[in-house]
């Protein structure tokens, strides 16, 4: 129990040591002549006593969230030390804004970024994840009888993965307005390719024999489809759906970019970055990890029920 | 199954086939969308016209809504032959630009990510408290912070080449670290044993065993880094007056409606992209041809 | 398309008597078959001229070395594979017919078993597909479970099951249609011996109650002797009927009847018609 102990005094030390360093310290932009030396040694302990801390957490064994909350201790630790280092170093606000500046600016600003969010996420990404999608599963199963259209679409679908898709926005706004719309057609091209090749290459990962036993039931082109080729695919699939959540994310935002109305979180990025307003920034780029991160766990939780047959998620 | 081994031509004869089709809809497609505009304002004005007269007048229009296939290969011409290289009326000269800040980027980002993982893997506190952070940021779109890292930058005194590679780099970071970590991770027990058995030092079992065997797992990451860091490249040109680079090139173009030069600019891009990711399929089969297959 | 109903309308768990179907109709009937596959030196000879004719309720193995054709024999009878040459008659039908008809149960080398399903959906399984009614099919599918012992199973996942009782699910799902003619692949080829020989066993049992006809592929001398009726020796290059060994033993067997003389004397014979088949020329007399 040495080593429970050991690591419970480290992270008292350093929760102390930090709660008094970050009283010390007196508010930014009160002092002109930057921190005093012993604020300075005052920071150096914490982050010795915080490295230790996290290095003591990360050496337990036993417990499964052991290793969460490793990393969810770090994560603290670096709020804090954003914090405390924008505090010290009287790092302008339009430089790099301090965790609790954005933290009150989400509470603030929370209608706007609202507003935002509706735009980007629920019409643009949503509409077109799903359009997308689901127009590369559909062609994959309408082409599924036709290896010759395979051969000519799959090296084109898989050229396009490494073609900035993005560049479209611009030809996008000119055919579909400014609007949503406009960004939700890139995101289509974008989640098209990756759900059509996932989806022939899903429809080909059912084994030999289990084909041939149908074949021995006389089954059917469409019942073979539906009771072995579908539930075989569907690992592929929701790795493309997957994948795609974070295209559909990244394309409305950087389509966005490139010319969009009042709203969205693109926009919101592009423009208070140009004004400066680096906090509103910072909030919407909140706005938009927390989706990226929900959306994803959302359908790792999906897929967990969909294909918990597949070994890769059957050993987790 | 009998062998898989399929044949050149029954490869090349339906992309082919594909590609033509999608040529003709695309003549089709631009028929079509251009007839209106066509008719109100070159057709109109001279009174009756043939049918053969509104195919020519779409497809040559100056502002179409989709420009036909030669007019897109003509100004993509014009740019590259009617200009030195140096000019930014060259589009070749765009594509440079991009692709400098790319490549910088991308070689940065690589080397940060492999020594990084490294670290990772052969650090359990970086481990478990670094690695699920950089495994999270995958699902988030780091490409967001693009303005922030060139407003940042550009106030510390940096422009020009440095925020641009800055930003590939750090996209390229990503795909790359996790790939690594399991590459590095992917010896099978009994090889790491057998590398115990020679007491080989830590250094050499990482020079002999991990690093070879993460090969396979890098170069397909290399691939999306690639493509990653074209398009941070192209994002960062945007707000910075948008002055060169492909990405600068569509915002103006986009800005001055002038559409053939923006599908000029983005065929060009397309052609970046599949020149960079040749690059890189050609650096991995260089490297791993000295290998037997595993 | 009448023999799914034919099969329907007779009660379950007692065996058909073979002589209930007509005398002059076999089971499966190999008429002078071939099966060629062209290559790029010379075409390979899988199958030469077969002849062979099983009665309905025989239990007939196919024994020899790799390549010898025996699981092309039997995919041809399965509609599984064409053939060059010849005629094969399954019940009197074409393969394809047969197949259409639901005439035969196949059972492979691995339990090809869905993972997405449970064990008592994956018996469902062939009786779904012919468009048997839910409940129906779940009923039918339980008492084939019983009969290869696993009933308490049904809510488990194939790969909640070891590798014999995954064999097993796949010989139920293979009898719930009630084929009359069952074919297997070295279906216990992947299995360690002490289950191997349970579920030997436990197949003996199974057809001493239904006496179905059986069509087992093998390369275990041992279990040929032990299961079969008729013991069909065939060698390679090309692939071809070497001899064809009547067995002596009783009906009913056990384990045991493995260290009998009478068993021994057998595989003796199996042996030594396999041995003959290294380096024989082809048309030895089939007995």
């Amino acid at each position: 129990m040495g080593r429970q102990f050991a690591l419970w005094l480290t992270l008292l030390a350093a929760g102390i040591a930090a709660a008094a360093l970050a009283q010390a310290v007196p508010p930014a932009g009160s002092s002109d002549v930057g921190p005093a030396t012993a604020h300075l040694l005052g920071l150096a302990v914490v982050v010795v006593l915080a490295a230790r801390s996290v290095q003591r957490v990360a050496a337990l064994d036993g417990r499964r969230w052991y290793g969460t909350a490793t990393a969810a201790l770090f994560g603290l630790w670096v709020l804090y030390f954003w914090q405390i280092g924008v505090t010290m170093f009287d790092v302008p606000r339009v430089l790099l804004p301090a965790p609790a500046l954005i933290g009150q600016m989400l509470i603030d600003r929370w209608d706007t970024l609202a507003g935002d969010f509706v735009q980007t996420v629920l019409k643009a990404v949503l509409v077109g994840w799903a359009l997308g999608s689901g127009l590369g599963f559909a062609v994959g199963v309408a082409i599924d009888r036709a290896p010759f259209l395979q051969r000519g679409l799959l090296p084109l679908a898989n050229l396009t993965s490494t073609v900035p898709l993005v560049a479209v926005a611009p030809i996008m706004v000119m055919w579909f307005g400014f609007e949503w719309p406009s960004k939700a057609a890139v995101v289509v091209l974008m989640t098209f390719f990756p759900m059509l090749v996932s989806t022939l290459a899903g429809l080909q990962a059912a084994g030999r024999l289990e084909l041939e036993l149908m074949h021995s039931y006389a089954a059917s082109y469409p019942r073979t489809l539906l009771d072995l080729r579908l539930p075989a695919a569907m690992p592929f699939i929701f790795n493309a759906l997957k994948v795609n959540a974070t295209l559909a994310l990244i394309g409305a935002i950087v389509a966005e970019f490139f010319g969009s109305p009042t709203v969205g979180l693109g926009f919101r990025i592009s423009t208070e970055a140009a004004r400066m307003n680096m906090a509103l920034v910072w909030g919407a780029i909140v706005v938009a990890a927390v989706t990226g991160s929900v959306a994803y766990a959302v359908l790792v939780q999906l897929e967990r029920r969909v294909a918990f047959w597949h070994p890769s998620i059957r050993s987790k | 199954m009998r062998s898989k081994a399929i044949p050149l031509r029954e490869r090349v004869l339906p992309v082919a086939l594909v590609l033509a089709a999608t040529l003709l809809l695309w003549y089709v497609g631009a028929v079509g969308l251009n007839r209106a505009g066509a008719v109100e304002r070159v057709l109109a004005p001279q009174g009756a016209y043939s049918t053969g007269q509104l195919i020519t007048a779409t497809l040559n229009m100056e502002r179409p809504v989709l420009p036909a296939p030669h007019q897109v290969v003509a100004d993509l011409y014009r740019s590259l032959v009617d200009w030195p290289l140096d000019s930014p009326r060259n589009l070749l000269y765009h594509a440079a630009v991009t692709a400098q800040s790319t490549l910088v980027g991308f070689v940065l980002g690589t080397l940060l990510g492999i020594v990084l993982a490294a670290a990772i893997v052969h650090s359990r506190t970086l481990d478990r408290a670094l690695l699920p952070w950089i495994v999270a940021s995958q699902t988030v779109p780091v490409l967001a912070i693009a303005p922030i890292v060139l407003v940042i930058l550009g106030s510390l005194g940096f422009s020009g080449l440095a925020p641009k590679a800055a930003i590939a780099m750090y996209l390229c970071f990503f795909p790359v670290t996790v790939a690594m970590v399991a590459g590095l991770r992917a010896p099978q027990r009994i090889e790491t044993e057998l590398m115990h058995t020679y007491a080989a030092s830590r250094l050499q079992a990482f020079w002999l065993l991990r690093m070879p065997s993460a090969l396979p797992f890098l170069f397909p990451s290399l691939r999306v880094a690639i493509a990653a860091g074209l398009v941070g490249a192209m994002v960062a040109e945007l707000p910075t007056g948008a002055q060169a680079g492909l990405g600068a090139k569509l915002l103006t173009g986009s800005y001055y409606g002038n559409t053939v030069g923006i599908w000029s600019a983005l065929v060009m891009s397309a052609l970046l992209g599949l020149a960079l990711t040749a690059a890189v399929a050609g650096v991995e089969r260089w490297v791993l041809q000295t290998r037997q297959a595993a | 398309m009448n023999a799914p109903e034919r099969l329907a309308s007779l009660p379950h768990a007692t065996a058909s008597a073979p002589a209930s179907a007509p005398a002059s109709q076999a089971a499966v009937e190999v008429r002078c078959a071939s099966v060629v596959y062209p290559s790029a030196d010379a075409p390979v000879h899988a199958l030469s001229e077969i002849d062979l004719r099983i009665e309905a309720g025989e239990f007939v193995s196919l024994i020899g070395p790799s390549g010898c054709g025996k699981t092309t024999l039997l995919r041809v009878i399965a509609d599984l594979e064409p053939i060059s040459a010849g005629e094969v008659l399954v019940n009197g039908l074409s393969p394809h017919q047969a197949r259409l008809a639901r005439a035969y149960g196949y059972v492979f080398q691995a339990p090809a078993l869905f993972p997405w399903r449970t064990v008592l959906g994956n018996v469902m399984l062939p009786l779904q597909i012919q468009g048997r009614r839910k409940a129906e099919a779940e009923a039918v599918a339980r008492e084939q479970l019983g009969r290869v012992g696993l009933t308490g199973f049904e809510r488990k996942y194939p790969w909640q099951l070891s590798g014999g009782m995954q064999q097993r699910v796949s010989i139920a799902r293979a009898l719930g249609f009630e084929p009359k003619i069952l074919m297997m692949d070295e279906p216990f080829g992947a299995l360690d011996e002490i289950t191997r020989d349970g579920l030997n066993e436990q197949l003996q049992q199974l057809w001493q109650r239904e006496r179905r006809t059986v069509v087992f592929v093998t390369h275990s001398i041992a279990e040929a002797v032990y299961l079969s009726t008729r013991i069909v020796v065939m060698s390679p290059r090309p692939g071809r009927i070497l001899k064809i060994i009547p067995s002596t033993l009783p009906d009913e067997r056990h384990l045991g009847l493995r260290d009998t003389p009478e068993f021994m004397a057998l595989a003796h014979q199996v042996r030594e018609g396999l041995a003959a088949g290294h380096g024989s020329a082809p048309g030895d007399d089939a007995v």
